[in-house]
């Protein structure tokens, strides 16, 4: 039966689907693996410098890929762009627009450029064919590595990294509030969507940087920094334990004062959303990893067991946040705003809003982060770049 | 540390430079794209309004049925059917006003159309005229005793105007 | 009904004039329509409406709405005597086909025509990224089908879960007030088809319309009113249950 009670005949075909899941999922990477690696430039945390230019990096192959879904989804993608030509000023959706331009240009291009830039000037140099003419257009023109161009772009960077973070901030909590803003849906309403949205989009992202950074490493036979990655596991411990008491602070508040939604949302959530929101969001999502990295915590365990922990602890993370959006944006829809009703969500697979269209899309980033790496390698290489003109010692070379 | 010349943060203008490129290429494509009546009355195209009212109607409207159809009006508006307008059961007829002669409206079959209403419910208001059509006509077309333009009082088998 | 030849001759002729000054949109009504001079809304009276769903189909076959999708729909409740919170509501195929007979089944029974409200502060207006669905100067909510990007946040943010996406045109949908009628002095396809005069059609701004007179002795209520969207569709004997 897909619609059991009653439901406004409109509400019965879910207007958002899975790529929408898809859209705070990827964006939520962004903000999170940004301010992973803003923890090293602003906050000076050293132990997580071996991440810092694979977090950059990770944040913009998934920040390129993110419109993707976006597109896929509008009725009319051609028209996309009156969203910047023609922004409607109340509109959440129309000014995150231009907050995603910002954060990508203005913030994290310019951020990368900025680090990169003695590398590129130096690839310029050293390679031949296409990937000079590439090098060459990337320099923007100038070769100057010099000391104290480098010390400029230092500090440059630094502001740059300081406006980004609030810039971050502002990229994930505004798709927060494109849910949290709609008063005509209890699911969503709430002026603490922007900040859950934030802290579990942090959660993403140190973890999946975590993961990468394993995976890379693993894969480059290179060893791992235990101190790096046990530093990162233990900020993506303090968020988790914060997202998790603010979602816990959500639904104890929504039984307490069990307003008119109330009965239709927990009868929705004990049925049609059990599987996704209690098993596979809080239960191994959530509660499964915290409960990981607190061992790694509270005892002193081997090298190889803190690895291990931290892989499964990722990647249950990386799972249960993805399913936290689907309960957010697919729970959304699955309940009749006259309360007396729920209906079903069909997903097809090979369709142009299918699964297999949001795995693939899931997959890209990674596909796009390994031209990223292999155009800026974010790691020394094994001949190392001649050190030129006495870079201010950054330790990564 | 040396006094940073301009050649150690030239590069940084260059790309200042972009941006303001890239800002100006905005500017420029708004003002081509952007359609010209966008903005006229409040944030939208303001031509959409007359486009929208542009559309030609499907119903005609009973002020334009009664314009010909007097009599049936005159009968149809002393008797009970008052509030029923005629395209409420014969149908979107505007074509037919546009051109009378060829467009003919389709026959009613009363028999159907009538219990579309009358046909009892528990939840139509009580005042109401709802009839149970199988013990009330058993099978006869409602015109039979009815006459639909006015159909009180009963007139009988076979009695139309 | 029969017309007689010379009685056709006279009134053709009439009727023409009729129509095309209809399609002018200066009908004899209200010549010479303008915008600053209407505020549209709509008066929707329960204890007549006896869910024909002729309203329902007149506003498929005026504004080929697709099939599947509403514009306007009737719901049917069922109110027990003791328990104003749990109605039992259908509305099969939204009500275009009627409903199912069903004799008296105790409590409160009736029928409850919907429709976009055409909020004074619609929030689904408020949402539109581009500016593709708006409020006219007259009061209508609208929708600009060759700007509209298809995002469907406006079906969001709608309370009432009036919009739909139009699955030829991949625009955001919904009822328009018939605003290619009323500019020309016709009323909505949904008024004009409606058998007892539950649906009107009201204009708040002339002092001519019986709405007001209305307003002066019945009580009328909207939809969730909390919301505060300034709907401007008016229920009378709208029972606390309607969600």
């Amino acid at each position: 039966m897909p619609v059991q009670g009653y439901m406004y005949p409109n509400e019965i075909e879910l207007a958002w689907s899975v790529l929408i899941v898809l859209y705070p999922y990827l964006t939520g990477l962004v903000a999170g693996a940004f301010i992973l690696a803003s923890l090293e430039r602003v906050f000076r945390v050293e132990a997580v410098k071996p991440t810092y230019r694979l977090a950059l990096l990770t944040a913009l192959a998934f920040l390129l890929v993110a419109p993707l879904p976006l597109q896929l989804h509008l009725g009319h993608p051609e028209r996309s762009f009156e969203m910047y030509l023609t922004p409607h000023r109340t509109s959440a959706m129309a000014m995150f627009g231009f907050v995603y331009l910002w954060y990508l240009m203005a913030v994290l291009v310019l951020e990368i450029w900025l680090d990169y830039r003695r590398d590129i000037v130096l690839l310029s140099q050293r390679t031949k064919g296409l990937q000079r003419f590439i090098y060459r257009v990337l320099t923007l023109g100038s070769t100057n590595i010099s000391e104290n161009a480098l010390r400029i772009d230092e500090r440059a960077g630094y502001i740059i990294t300081l406006v980004g973070i609030p810039s971050a901030f502002l990229l994930h909590g505004y798709v927060g509030f494109i849910f949290g803003s709609v008063k005509a849906n209890p699911w969503w309403s709430s002026p603490m969507m922007p900040v859950v949205f934030l802290f579990s989009a942090m959660v993403s992202g140190i973890a999946v940087v975590l993961l990468i950074y394993m995976f890379t490493s693993w894969y480059r036979k290179q060893t791992i920094d235990m101190r790096c990655v046990d530093t990162i596991a233990r900020y993506l411990f303090y968020t988790f334990i914060i997202d998790f008491s603010l979602e816990m602070l959500d639904l104890v508040h929504r039984i307490y004062e069990a307003d008119e939604s109330f009965r239709s949302l927990d009868f929705m959530v004990h049925t049609r959303l059990y599987l996704s929101q209690v098993v596979i969001q809080i239960y191994v999502g959530t509660l499964a990893p915290i409960g990981l990295l607190a061992l790694t915590q509270v005892f002193k365990l081997g090298e190889k067991v803190r690895k291990r922990i931290y892989a499964v602890a990722g990647s249950l993370a990386l799972i249960g946040i993805l399913a936290m959006r689907w309960n957010v944006v697919i729970g959304g829809q699955l309940f009749s705003k006259s309360f007396l009703g729920y209906t079903t969500y069909k997903v097809g697979f090979v369709t142009k809003e299918g699964l297999l269209t949001a795995i693939v899309l899931t997959l890209l980033p990674l596909a796009v982060l390994w031209v990223l790496v292999k155009l800026l390698p974010p790691w020394p290489d094994r001949e190392s770049l001649p050190a030129g003109g006495a870079a201010p010692a950054r330790g990564d070379d | 540390m040396s006094k940073p010349k301009l050649k150690d943060y030239e590069h940084l203008l260059r790309v200042a430079l972009v941006f303001a490129i890239g800002a100006i290429v905005f500017v420029l494509v708004r003002a081509v794209l952007v359609p010209r009546s966008f903005g006229e009355y409040g944030h939208y195209r303001g031509n959409a309004i007359a486009e929208i009212a542009a559309k030609t109607p499907v119903f005609a409207g009973h002020q334009v049925c009664e314009t010909c159809h007097t009599d049936v009006a005159t009968m149809k508006n002393a008797g009970k059917h008052v509030t029923v307008n005629c395209e409420a059961c014969h149908g979107a007829l505007a074509n037919h006003a546009d051109d009378p002669v060829t467009i003919q409206p389709p026959k009613l079959d009363t028999a159907i159309l009538c219990v579309h209403c009358h046909e009892v419910n528990g939840a139509r208001p009580a005042d109401f005229p709802q009839i149970v059509a199988e013990e009330h006509s058993a099978g006869l077309p409602c015109e039979t005793c009815h006459q639909p333009h006015s159909p009180l009082p009963v007139i009988g088998a076979g009695g139309k105007p | 009904m029969k017309i007689t030849r010379r009685q056709l001759l006279i009134l053709l002729p009439a009727a023409a004039v009729a129509w095309e000054s209809v399609l002018a949109g200066t009908p004899e009504a209200s010549p010479n329509y303008a915008l600053t001079e209407h505020w549209w809304g709509m008066l929707v009276d329960i204890s007549k409406c006896i869910g024909c769903g002729n309203c329902v189909r007149a506003c498929a076959t005026e504004n080929d709405v697709p099939e599947g999708y509403f514009r306007t729909w009737v719901e049917r409740y069922h109110v027990n005597d003791t328990d104003l919170f749990d109605p039992v509501v259908d509305s099969p195929n939204g009500g275009k086909d009627g409903f199912p007979p069903i004799l008296d089944r105790g409590g409160r029974n009736f029928f409850v025509p919907k429709m976009c409200n055409h909020c004074a502060d619609s929030p689904c207006t408020q949402v539109c990224p581009v500016g593709a669905t708006f409020i006219t100067p007259d009061g209508v909510v609208l929708v600009d089908k060759t700007y509209c990007v298809g995002c469907r946040y406006c079906i969001q943010a709608c309370p009432y879960g009036c919009r739909f996406l139009n699955p030829k045109t991949h625009t955001a949908e919904k009822c328009t007030l018939c605003y290619h009628r009323i500019t020309k002095g016709l009323t909505t396809a949904c008024c004009e088809a409606c058998p007892t005069g539950a649906r009107q059609l009201a204009d708040l701004k002339n002092p001519n319309d019986p709405i007001h007179a209305f307003l002066k002795t019945h009580t009328v209520q909207v939809l969730k009113p909390y919301m505060a969207t300034g709907a401007k569709l008016f229920y009378n004997d709208l029972d606390g249950s309607v969600r």
